[in-house]
């Protein structure tokens, strides 16, 4: 429902369904991880791969079939495909899971590294436009002004912005 | 970056919307079959009396439609490929009519056709020219398919660029087939089926890199 909203193009709706989404996400990733014995820490850029590629491939989703299998399909891609990167190597003892596990759903607050990093490696007009809305706040009107270009321009540098960060994420050997 | 900050972004970028692959298939299709038709009438051109044969020549008809069938089927089947979780088991099935028909085909053929034809209905008149030609007409559409699947979230990226390529080839062998003269069914089991492979190989070797997500 609130996909189908998402893919009319309401933000609010599609916020709410990526918000409401990411604890399963999260829970799905660090379960990944921790049956191949890998760090919950990269976690957070599984979920974060997987935001991204459920955003840039909706349009995949066919609006009469059910959404769980679409969903759990794209998850599951995530995880394989973090792992296969990551070479399945081992980064913590077993102890930290049991710490980890503890704390639910709650959002680590540690940094991000990836994201930030694959940021870094953006164009600048891309930068500072994806940096403008996703850490400033910014709507696409204000980051208009604020960055003296177009809503139109906004719009195209966040898109192409995203779809790279998207690639590099899927570049990254770690 | 958190989490919610990508978030925020993702929802801002919520009006920005791409084809469906089936949409970007079909929109690719359209300019890549038309190149393939300029090549085709360039380079092979329709064969003598094609629509006066179509009338009296019972294996010119199945292998158009065959092909027809295959480019029909390949197409549906690639697009419940790069839908995630979709399940593709249906479509492949569906998939494998258009073999067991070239297979039934050539039981009647090996029924109906003396022993000693046979060897010269395999090979035909034009089996290296067949090898070359689809995947030469294939070639434009296979690339329009590949690049249209990015739209795609492929769980297997060479198996959706294999089924790229059986489209593609599919799509060269109906071209072809209103060229070759050759009908009989053990020559397009033999030739048609090896030059559609090629196609399907190249998609599936290209696709396993281009279709990754």
């Amino acid at each position: 429902m609130l996909m189908r909203a998402g893919n009319a193009g309401d933000a609010g709706s599609y916020r709410q369904l990526l918000r409401e989404l990411t604890p399963v996400l999260r829970a799905a990733a660090r379960r990944g991880l921790f049956r191949a014995g890998m760090a919950e820490t990269d976690a957070e850029d599984v979920v974060q791969e997987t935001l991204l590629a459920i955003h840039l491939k909706r349009q995949t989703w066919n609006e009469e079939a059910p959404i769980g299998p679409w969903l759990w399909a794209i998850a599951r891609h995530k995880v394989i495909d973090a792992l296969r990167r990551r070479g399945r190597r081992i980064d913590l003892p077993i102890d930290d899971f049991i710490e980890i596990l503890e704390h639910g759903d709650t959002e680590p607050n540690m940094i991000v590294a990836d994201v930030d990093r694959h940021l870094e490696g953006l164009p600048v007009g891309q930068r500072n436009v994806v940096r403008a809305i996703a850490i400033d706040g910014d709507s696409i009107d204000e980051a208009a002004s604020r960055l003296s270009m177009s809503k139109g321009a906004i719009r195209v540098a966040l898109h192409r912005g995203l779809a790279a960060l998207a690639v590099k994420f899927r570049k990254t050997d770690a | 970056m958190k989490t919610g900050d990508l978030i925020r972004a993702l929802a801002a970028d919520a009006e920005t919307r791409t084809a469906s692959p089936q949409r970007a298939l079909a929109l690719a299709l359209i300019p890549g079959v038309a190149i393939a038709f300029g090549l085709y009438f360039a380079a092979l051109g329709l064969r003598p009396h094609l629509f006066a044969l179509l009338g009296e020549n019972p294996r010119l008809v199945f292998k158009l439609c065959l092909t027809f069938l295959l480019a029909c089927l390949s197409g549906r089947f690639v697009l419940r490929l790069v839908r995630p979780g979709a399940d593709a088991r249906g479509s492949a099935l569906l998939l494998a009519v258009a073999p067991a028909l070239l297979a039934i085909a050539n039981l009647v053929e090996l029924l109906t056709v003396p022993a000693a034809l046979w060897s010269q209905r395999l090979v035909g008149s034009n089996a290296i020219h067949c090898l070359e030609s689809i995947p030469f007409l294939g070639a434009v559409p296979l690339v329009a398919a590949l690049l249209a699947l990015r739209h795609g979230a492929p769980e297997h990226p060479a198996l959706a660029g294999a089924g790229a390529g059986l489209l593609a080839g599919a799509i060269g062998a109906a071209l072809y087939a209103t060229h070759c003269p050759d009908d009989s069914p053990f020559f397009v089991a033999t030739w048609y089926t090896l030059a559609i492979a090629i196609v399907a190989a190249v998609g599936a070797l290209v696709g396993a890199r281009l279709l990754r997500w």
